[in-house]
């Protein structure tokens, strides 16, 4: 018993600070996604979030803020994420193109982008090392409490808090909000919405850049928590992930955390499975294709239907 | 003139005005980042013609994205956009250097035994999206995305697990299951050009063969058009569409037997995607998802990788700059609605002088 508890300490908080870029970035997407505009483009915002928070920290660094610059960075990320999106905005809202090919172009343009600033900046392929790293914390108090105490409040990123906060303010807002409320009316009936005098184009133009706020948050904390630095193999896959996290979560903020911290614990038992009796004969990469088969049986109607927003995809 | 707008022209016009937005905006960028756009893209155009190696390395890069731009633009015909090329690429690339490593037979059998099997594992790639689309309704997109990482993973483990040899990469193939050519080599200044190039033209011919000139092809097109009509008329739409999406995988599958069977001749653990699926949703889009289209956005896309190699040794920028312009004329192909807005906008003013 001490043995599985002492496991579980390992790996419930490194499942939960693997599930945390997953999970803002989930969560992005359904702002997005509720408006009806798809966004396969998550992997290229996460891309374009993890460059401005590196670069940004390193910013912050040499101007001397400190402990304060990953904050900064964070922040950067937010605000070049969501204007980033735009591109998707315009090219899939504005000029009725294909939103899933917007979506792909946007990832080749993020990585594109990024890598070529990289290399005139820093005449190399990845950024240097951050050094104001975040650090893993305990919680006063909370931290203390036997068993719980351990597992989810201790040696964690306060980052990973700020994502389980966010999720209760976008349950929030879009389900109690009518701000949220005219969201979704104007992912599942556009037309109806407009009658009712709601501006579509604005409401999706919203969530796109909400989910580039989002998404950028999600890539600048996986390469400020997890990487360090920046290069064209920081993020590699994890919007795609992400995505997965919100279709299996059947675009629901809860439900995309669910997903996510599932993700997570995949991802962080993919790793540490060869200490833990009787996982380690499970090859590893059954843990890493277990949340894309997840997904596919998910949205084959296995583990309950996974239902989009009716409009998504629809580009007129 | 007047009917540009709706003439066959205009299909061509589309890409030609897209592709001139996407240099200009490389030439803007080279600008702001303090380079000369005029010494970038003459280093861009020697290092696609500026030396024999270059050009034939620049016909080898065009070899799977010829195959992984008909594979996307097969299953666009059809209706359905599959994103899961890049997994079906992987899959057929193993498959071949399986079959071209564990076989002994002469080269007339060993060489289309090892094609086909990147063909089936590829098409095999495609039946599930295509079988969950049919049947369930799954949308293909998130499907074929998540058998992407399925791919890339289950073939990882498997070289890992059965095919190691060396670092990070099996065995070489057998000579008798090799596409490479001495011959094209050698005229190429010892480019990895191989025989794969003809066949790639060949997929060309075939894929406008079947869906122009066949029965199945009709009906794929059809459904690809209304599935409603399709259906009312007495067409299997879920039959085309899995047929759809297992064709397509199978062009797919065989360029990835292009990669293992010519330019590498092994295979090995992917750290990431080989991004030439996706190169192929470029291909197809910029190709207007036509056989020739596909060969000549094949060759754009692939000499703006290969130049690029040039463009850092030469003019000192960052390769990454294809990539932007790859990404942009997307944009502006995809987003054509702005250039036929501005057509009918000069159009109009025309006329109301």
């Amino acid at each position: 018993m001490a043995d599985i508890l002492q496991i579980l300490y390992t790996i419930v908080p490194a499942a939960l600070i693997a599930s945390t870029p997953l999970l803002l970035t989930a969560l992005g997407g359904l702002f997005s996604e509720r408006s009806g505009v798809v966004n396969i483009g998550l992997e290229g915002l996460m891309v374009m979030g993890a460059f401005s928070g590196i670069v940004g920290t390193l910013f912050f660094e040499s101007i001397g803020f400190g402990f304060a610059s990953p904050w900064m960075g964070m922040l950067a990320a937010i605000i070049l994420g969501a204007v980033f999106s735009l591109f998707h905005a315009v090219a899939s809202i504005t000029l009725k193109a294909d939103q899933i090919v917007s979506g792909v172009a946007l990832n080749f343009l993020a990585l594109g982008l990024s890598v070529f600033i990289v290399r005139e900046v820093f005449d190399r392929g990845q950024t240097d090392a951050i050094s104001a790293r975040l650090f893993r914390i305990d919680v006063p108090f909370l931290s203390e409490i036997p068993v719980i105490g351990p597992m989810f409040f201790s040696r964690i990123y306060a980052t990973t808090f700020l994502a389980f906060i966010v999720v209760a303010i976008v349950w929030y807002v879009i389900f109690k909000t009518p701000f949220g409320l005219r969201l979704r009316s104007v992912g599942e009936h556009p037309m109806a919405a407009d009658t009712m005098g709601i501006k579509v184009t604005r409401m999706r133009y919203i969530g796109v850049m909400l989910s580039g706020a989002l998404g950028g948050l999600g890539g600048a904390i996986f390469a400020i928590t997890t990487a360090g630095n920046f290069s064209a193999g920081t993020i590699v896959g994890q919007g795609f992930m992400a995505l997965a996290a919100l279709i299996f979560g059947k675009w629901h903020p809860v439900g995309a955390m669910g997903a996510a911290v599932f993700f997570g614990f995949a991802q962080a038992l993919s790793i540490s499975a060869q200490q833990i009796p009787g996982l380690a004969e499970i090859p590893q990469v059954y843990m890493l294709i277990l949340p894309y088969v997840l997904t596919i049986l998910a949205l084959a109607g296995f583990v309950g239907k996974a239902e989009p927003p009716k409009a998504l995809n629809q580009t007129d | 003139m007047k009917n540009l707008l709706t003439s066959r022209w205009f299909g061509l016009f589309i890409p030609l005005i897209a592709i001139g937005f996407g240099f200009f905006a490389g030439a803007l960028i080279m600008l702001i980042s303090g380079n000369n756009p005029v010494t970038g893209y003459v280093a861009l155009v020697e290092g696609v013609f500026g030396d024999l190696y270059y050009f034939g390395e620049t016909l080898q890069q065009m070899i799977p994205l010829i195959f992984s731009g008909i594979a996307v633009a097969f299953a666009f015909r059809t209706g359905l956009l599959n994103i899961g090329v890049e997994g079906q690429l992987i899959v057929g690339w193993f498959a071949a250097v399986i079959v071209g490593i564990s076989i002994e037979a002469p080269l007339m059998i060993h060489l289309p035994l090892a094609i086909l099997g990147g063909a089936i594992a590829g098409a095999l790639w495609g039946f599930v999206p295509g079988l969950l689309k049919a049947r369930l309704q799954v949308h293909e997109v998130i499907v074929t995305i998540m058998m992407n990482y399925i791919a890339m993973h289950v073939a990882n483990a498997l070289i890992r697990a059965y095919f190691q040899e060396s670092g990070q990469r099996t065995a070489f193939i057998h000579d008798s299951a090799s596409l490479a050519s001495e011959f094209l080599a050698e005229i190429t200044n010892f480019s990895r050009l191989h025989w794969g190039f003809f066949l790639a033209v060949l997929a060309c011919v075939l894929m406008w063969f079947l869906l122009w000139k066949t029965k199945l092809g009709f009906e794929l097109r059809s459904v690809g058009h209304n599935r409603q009509a399709s259906a009312y008329a007495g067409m299997n739409v879920n039959t085309n569409i899995i047929m759809s999406m297992s064709i397509s995988g199978g062009f797919a599958g065989v360029g990835g037997a292009m990669l293992g069977l010519g330019t590498f001749e092994y295979a090995e653990i992917l750290s990431s995607f080989t991004d030439y699926g996706f190169d192929g949703i470029a291909v197809a889009l910029l190709g207007a998802s036509n056989a020739i289209g596909i060969f000549f956005s094949s060759f754009l896309f692939g000499g703006l990788q290969q130049g690029a190699n040039n463009m850092q040794g030469q003019a000192n920028v960052a390769p990454e700059l294809a990539d932007i312009i790859i990404a942009l004329i997307i944009f502006f192909v995809a987003s054509s609605y702005l250039i036929r807005w501005i057509y009918s906008r000069l159009q109009s003013k025309k006329e109301g002088k």
